[in-house]
């Protein structure tokens, strides 16, 4: 059974990079495969071997426009859901988000506040990850300081962390100019990556780099994270040390993530459940495929986002509206890949 | 011969009260050793404690004659293999990928197990007799072979001393002594084996030495016939209880006795 599964599992990788190509095409402006192909020539030359760039249209609409946004749903997809199937093995439960130590809410309120106080597109991704962070060190200093053991004291400072920064960001909303405050804070909190550029992918790699790849080199552990304390314990691991590694990791992945795309949702939840039907709940398998799954998931979703109307459909929402009924369709389903 | 085990004045304490205290006991290599007592007695939190889950509050444990508090989390899992009472997978892994879990303390932390480690994990379940679930979820497994399979994640640690924490609850007659069996099998091997039971008959079954924990005190060591005896267990468990020989079967028995029985105090030594 294992062995005629494994070319069908290599295809699911090769599916990143056939989105990636396809939404090159997806859009409002048509371009034609002639012209992407000659553009891409192009581009291609001048990258490597200096020839002058392309000032066409179609260039910047490809190249300017098209490609930071797919290579930032990609990475945005793929980070969330990495971080959604991290969270889920160290809490020992499969409806765990990326969001569970209120790192949302914080990046939220972090980027609200940015909106209010300057109106800065750089100071708004940075206050929205550092707020991330913030209020994943209140969630982790709370849990710790606490009588109790374990995971769910964690949960229980992160839904206080998270009622906090959801107070926090009605209050920032509140206060806010009604006709051009407000709706900047709403739609981000909507989510989009409408405005992403390079400028912005560059800041967001190294936190997702070091995030990611320190998940990946653990990613066995947490195989053994999931069993619980005190069995992962009898097996030899530190696991106060190995959690809050998986812990701060996942955030910098979370907030990341957020800083430029706003609070999506369901992305980091649904994503490691259809990644454990294909693979198991193994995580030297699993962790990967969730990258995978998730990058496409969320490519999909922003394709649809730019080309279903004239104007952009928040990726919040479509994500809800996308994530919601494929997660009712499982559950039918009952392969859910856990008990 | 070699100690194997040597837990020296060990006591334990959640904060209010010590669980247990003053508990000094040692283990030769392949020997058994049932720990008895009821509920409540702290017999689990003991086999933690030596496990290196808790911490104790005062005295030592050496394993071949080192001391644990500086072997380290990973040093002390690469000797000792802890059997949980039940265990609650959250995700169903298969059973292979499951013991195969039992090589963490032989990793480094950024490694996963190796070909080698798989065989390693293999060769576990065939000494368990489960060669055949290897590919199945453990979700989907009886009682008894999740019992097994936890054994089995156990033995892949290679553990010299293996901690067994009450295997046959939850288990039916025959799964009950399909893991004795098992744990003489192992000890056989050379395994030592400390076990929580609730069935002082099991210690007849498979044990060399046996302990009576209660009220916080170890108030019985020794060999399991002169532990196991009516006035211990009867003491110990506050019901009255006779030990008896099955002749022809040359093996002792432990009975809870009836309310008739309770009367003729004849029977009760």
């Amino acid at each position: 059974m294992p062995e005629c599964r494994y070319p069908r599992i290599a295809l699911v990788y090769m599916l990143p990079v056939a989105l990636l190509i396809g939404s090159l095409f997806v859009g409002r402006y048509q371009t034609p495969v002639s012209a992407v192909v000659d553009e891409s020539m192009k581009a291609f030359s001048s990258l490597f071997f200096g020839t002058p760039a392309s000032v066409s249209t179609q260039h910047t609409i490809l190249f300017n426009v098209r490609l930071p946004r797919i290579l930032a749903a990609l990475l945005v997809g793929a980070a969330l859901s990495t971080a959604g199937a991290s969270f889920q093995g160290i809490f020992r439960n499969p409806l765990v988000s990326p969001y569970i130590l209120g790192v949302g809410a914080g990046a939220g309120f972090g980027a609200c506040l940015a909106i209010l106080l300057w109106d800065n597109y750089l100071l708004i991704q940075l206050m929205a990850f550092a707020f991330g962070l913030l209020a994943m060190f209140l969630a982790i200093s709370m849990g710790k300081a606490s009588k109790g053991t374990g995971t769910l004291v964690f949960v229980l400072s992160g839904i206080i962390v998270n009622s906090i920064f959801t107070a926090l960001t009605s209050l920032v909303k509140y206060v806010a100019d009604p006709y051009d405050e407000l709706p900047a804070i709403v739609f981000w909190l909507m989510g989009s990556l409408a405005a992403v550029r390079y400028g912005d992918l560059l800041y967001i790699l190294l936190p997702m780099f070091v995030g990611a790849l320190v998940l990946f080199l653990l990613r066995w552990r947490l195989n053994l994270l999931s069993l619980g304390d005190e069995e992962a314990k009898a097996l030899g691991m530190n696991v106060e040390k190995m959690r809050l590694i998986v812990i701060v990791c996942a955030t910098l992945l979370t907030s990341a993530a957020v800083s430029i795309s706003g609070v999506i949702g369901w992305v980091g939840l649904v994503v490691p459940h259809i990644s454990r039907m294909i693979v198991g709940p193994n995580y030297n398998r699993l962790l990967p495929m969730s990258m995978v799954i998730g990058a496409s998931f969320m490519l999909l979703v922003d394709d649809l986002s730019r080309t279903i109307v004239a104007t952009e459909i928040p990726l919040g929402i479509l994500t809800s509206l996308v994530g919601a009924p494929l997660f009712a369709y499982l559950i039918r389903r009952g392969r859910m890949g856990w008990n | 011969m070699e100690l194997m085990l040597e837990v020296n004045s060990l006591a334990f304490s959640y904060g209010n009260g010590p669980v247990f205290e003053n508990v000094s006991f040692s283990l030769k290599k392949g020997e058994v050793m049932c720990i008895l007592g009821p509920n409540g007695a702290g017999k689990s939190t003991l086999i933690k404690c030596i496990a290196g889950i808790f911490k104790p509050a005062a005295g030592s444990i050496r394993i071949l004659g080192e001391d644990t508090a500086s072997l380290g989390a990973k040093g002390i899992a690469r000797q000792i293999g802890y059997v949980p009472q039940q265990n609650e997978v959250v995700f169903p892994f298969t059973v292979l990928d499951f013991v195969v879990m039992g090589r963490a303390p032989h990793l480094s932390m950024f490694s996963s197990p190796s070909a080698e480690d798989m065989e390693i994990a293999r060769e576990s379940l065939e000494v368990v007799g489960l060669s055949d679930l290897a590919e199945r979820p453990v979700s989907s497994l009886s009682g008894g072979q999740s019992q097994m399979v936890l054994i089995a994640r156990a033995l892949v640690q290679e553990p010299s001393l293996l901690l067994l924490d009450e295997p046959t609850s939850h288990l039916d007659f025959g799964n009950q002594v399909f893991v004795l069996e098992t744990v003489q099998r192992l000890a056989s091997l050379g395994i030592s084996i400390v076990m929580n039971t609730h069935m002082p008959d099991h210690a007849f079954l498979v044990g060399s030495r046996a302990a009576a924990l209660t009220g916080g005190k170890l108030v019985a060591l020794g060999e399991v016939e002169t532990v196991v005896t009516s006035k211990m267990m009867s003491s110990v468990y506050g019901v009255k209880v006779a030990v008896r020989e099955i002749e022809d079967m040359k093996r002792k028995v432990c009975l809870p006795l009836n309310g008739k029985q309770y009367t003729e105090t004849k029977l009760i030594h």
